[in-house]
């Protein structure tokens, strides 16, 4: 599904390396869980897959069933079928949720050749994605994510990943400020969408997350590489005592 | 006070060009009164205060510059809308295109035809509404206006109008300089709405003055357009009374040169008047607002909203005034005026100002520019919206609360088609 290979990223701004040859593969149907300190550069690689402006590419290569992501817009990506559920969702004022969804829906068959999807069959399944993420009709009309809560907007992210129903989901800190509840609530999403077709990078802090979605791999990430990897023990490992000595390892 | 030499030649130009209209003698007066005012303030320079940010130079010579039709294979906006139609081609009634000028619980004539007699319904505001709009503030534009206008509708809702009265302005000749006038009363109680459109002719000058009685309700709601080398100087005065709503709201896209001014009096308590308008501009667009609202009563409102989209060296103005009279105590008043760049050229300049002499009010108003939110792109970008149609969802975004100001769903859906075409005909 995904290979990453050798992959070193800078800022495009300033001379600084900040992935320094990331090596990951993901099989089909598999959920990998990255760990890692703060800084390490999880978030930047997942920008970097999905397309950020900002970074730059010294060396290496992203591919998603062999195809070639870095040479793809971002929304070339998404029709690709990569889908990032962002550490900070991002604000829309002016812009409805559901009207966002909708272009997003369609602009993603567009690109892949497929019918549009009609207005009575999308307000039906956005409906039951929506209810069953205990997202209300209400917060569908807002613009997208503003006057969210915290736990809102990363249930809002799951709620586009089940729309947009991609091949490769990264979910970046998706459980980071959520009560033990919304945790659930999110979990539940991720696990209903489980499929042999369907894989995950699950980026988060805690072992907690990673009790819900039961991970086959875990990584852990420490200054810019990928340091250690094993089974979903390591995650326990990490919650028992920290990263210092996977860390101190490489260093 | 002497003029400078100078701009009494400008302006002596500019009047020699024209001749005082015959028809409705009733106006007569008011022609010559408001001739008079032309000559004592003269034609606007860009040394003139009010013209700091926008160079009148081409609205004040003899001849209108030639400005090329534009011709989209569109839709003509508000064709879907039950209306009464009328039609003005470079300034001309087209008496041909337009429906008989009957409509129930509204009378309309034509200025040009609106009798010899000295008595009529419109000769106390015709220009008066222009002469009292002249202080603090020059506007000779419409001084000009006044004294000239070959044409106009003298329109009068005595009840709830059953339609919209729709006025086209179709542009055929490249060289064409249109004056018209209006005079609009909205008797106590009485709702009317006008829609106009059209890119007019290669020059034009007009003005509306509208008299909304205690209780009365108007609407006005204009798509400027399209062709581009067009000019134009336009004004609305209004004077509201008690209880009474006004709402005007302005589609512009494209136009070389384009001053709207709105002069708002609010005289009744608690009348209502909101002014908006959104402007898309390309290249050598120059688009200016000036709005000038006066609470003169108790617990009015006033809203100024205007949002300007501008790329590729357009620019856009504003200037807006809210005057608060020592009297109009729970004066509720807000401005905001905005522009979206997107790119580096463009350029918006902004005077929001407010005066105020009573102690009990809330008054707000705020101007900003800026680009469009990167951040937001990417986003939408990452859920598979392409750049194109994920910028054109951000600009109509940024346009929203300005659109927000059109009451009439049908009529917000027709602007909003037309800012659609104007999007996808200017994408990078
Ligand atoms: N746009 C940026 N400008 C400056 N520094 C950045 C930028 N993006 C990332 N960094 C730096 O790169 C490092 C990795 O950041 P990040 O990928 O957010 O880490 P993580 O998600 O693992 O906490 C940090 O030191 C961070 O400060
Ligand atoms: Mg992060």
């Amino acid at each position: 599904m995904l290979n990453i290979n050798n992959l070193h990223v800078k800022l495009q701004e300033e001379d600084k390396a900040i992935l320094k040859g990331v090596d990951l593969t993901v099989e089909d149907g598999q959920v990998h869980a990255i760990m890692g300190p703060n800084g390490s550069g999880k978030s930047t690689l997942s920008y970097v897959l999905a397309g950020r402006d900002g970074y730059e590419v010294t060396e290496g290569s992203a591919e998603l069933d062999g195809v070639d992501l870095l040479a793809l817009d971002p929304e070339e990506r998404a029709a690709a079928g990569l889908f990032l559920a962002f550490q900070y969702p991002v604000e829309i004022p002016g812009v409805g949720n559901m009207t966002f969804l909708r272009t997003a829906v369609n602009a993603q068959r567009k690109a892949r050749g497929e019918e549009e999807m009609s207005s009575t069959d999308f307000l039906k399944t956005i409906r039951a994605k929506a209810k069953s993420l205990q997202i209300d009709a209400e917060m569908l009309k807002r613009p997208v994510n503003v006057g969210f809560s915290g736990g809102e907007k990363k249930r809002n992210e799951i709620l586009q990943m089940a729309m947009l129903e991609p091949k490769m989901c990264i979910l970046d800190e998706t459980d980071s400020g959520l009560d033990v509840d919304a945790m659930k609530l999110v979990a539940e999403g991720v696990n209903a969408l489980r499929s042999a077709g369907r894989s995950f990078l699950v980026i988060t802090h805690y072992q907690r997350l990673l009790d819900h979605i039961r991970p086959d791999v875990v990584h852990i990430m420490a200054d810019g590489r990928i340091v250690k990897t094993g089974g979903p023990d390591l995650a326990l490992e990490v919650e028992t005592s920290g990263y210092v000595g996977m860390v101190e390892e490489v260093a | 006070m002497a003029l400078a030499a100078a701009k009494q030649e400008a302006t002596a130009t500019r009047l020699e060009a024209l001749s005082l209209p015959e028809g409705a003698t009733w106006a007569k007066a008011a022609r010559q009164d408001a001739l008079g005012r032309v000559r004592a303030m003269g034609l606007p320079t860009r040394r003139d205060e009010y013209w700091k940010y926008t160079n009148p130079a081409t609205l004040v010579q003899a001849e209108a510059p030639a400005a090329c039709l534009f011709d989209a294979d569109e839709s003509p906006i508000f064709g879907q809308i039950d209306r009464l139609r009328i039609v003005f081609v470079d300034g001309v009634f087209d008496a041909y295109a337009s429906d008989d000028l009957a409509l129930a619980g509204v009378t309309i004539e034509r200025l040009a035809e609106a009798g010899a007699t000295d008595i009529h319904w419109a000769r106390d505001i015709y220009g008066a509404f222009e002469a009292r709009g002249q202080t603090p503030v020059a506007r000779p534009f419409a001084a000009l206006n006044t004294a000239f206008a070959s044409d106009g509708l003298l329109i009068r809702a005595s009840g709830k109008a059953a339609m919209p009265v729709s006025v086209e302005y179709l542009h055929r000749s490249e060289t064409s300089d249109a004056i018209l006038h209006h005079v609009i009363r909205v008797e106590e109680g009485a709702e009317l709405t006008l829609l106009e459109n059209g890119p007019a002719a290669a020059r034009f000058n007009k003005v509306m003055e509208v008299d909304v009685a205690d209780g009365a309700s108007f609407h006005h709601v204009r798509a400027q357009g399209r062709d581009h080398e067009r000019r134009a100087a336009t004004h609305v005065f209004a004077r509201l009374g008690a209880e009474s709503t006004f709402k005007s709201f302005t589609l512009t896209v494209n136009g070389v040169l384009t001053r709207n001014e709105v002069v708002v009096e609010l005289t009744g308590d608690n009348a209502v008047a909101h002014v908006a308008g959104a402007a898309v501009g390309d290249g050598d667009f120059h688009h200016d607002d000036t709005v000038f609202v006066t609470h003169d009563a108790v617990a009015c409102e006033s809203r100024q909203v205007f949002k300007k989209v501008l790329r590729n060296g357009a620019t856009g103005v504003f200037q807006g005034k809210i005057l608060v009279k020592k009297d109009a105590q729970k004066t509720d008043g807000y401005q905001i005026s905005q522009s979206l760049m997107l790119d580096d050229n463009a350029q918006f300049l902004a005077k929001p100002e407010l005066e105020i002499y009573a102690d009990d009010v809330a008054c707000s108003h705020g101007s900003t520019s800026g680009a469009i939110d990167e951040d937001a792109l990417f986003y939408l970008r990452s859920r598979g919206v392409p750049e194109g149609q994920a910028q054109d969802l951000l600009v109509l975004a940024f346009l929203a609360e300005a659109i927000d100001e059109i009451d009439d769903p049908a009529i917000s859906a027709d602007i909003l088609s037309r800012l659609d075409g104007w999007l996808q005909r200017h994408h990078s």
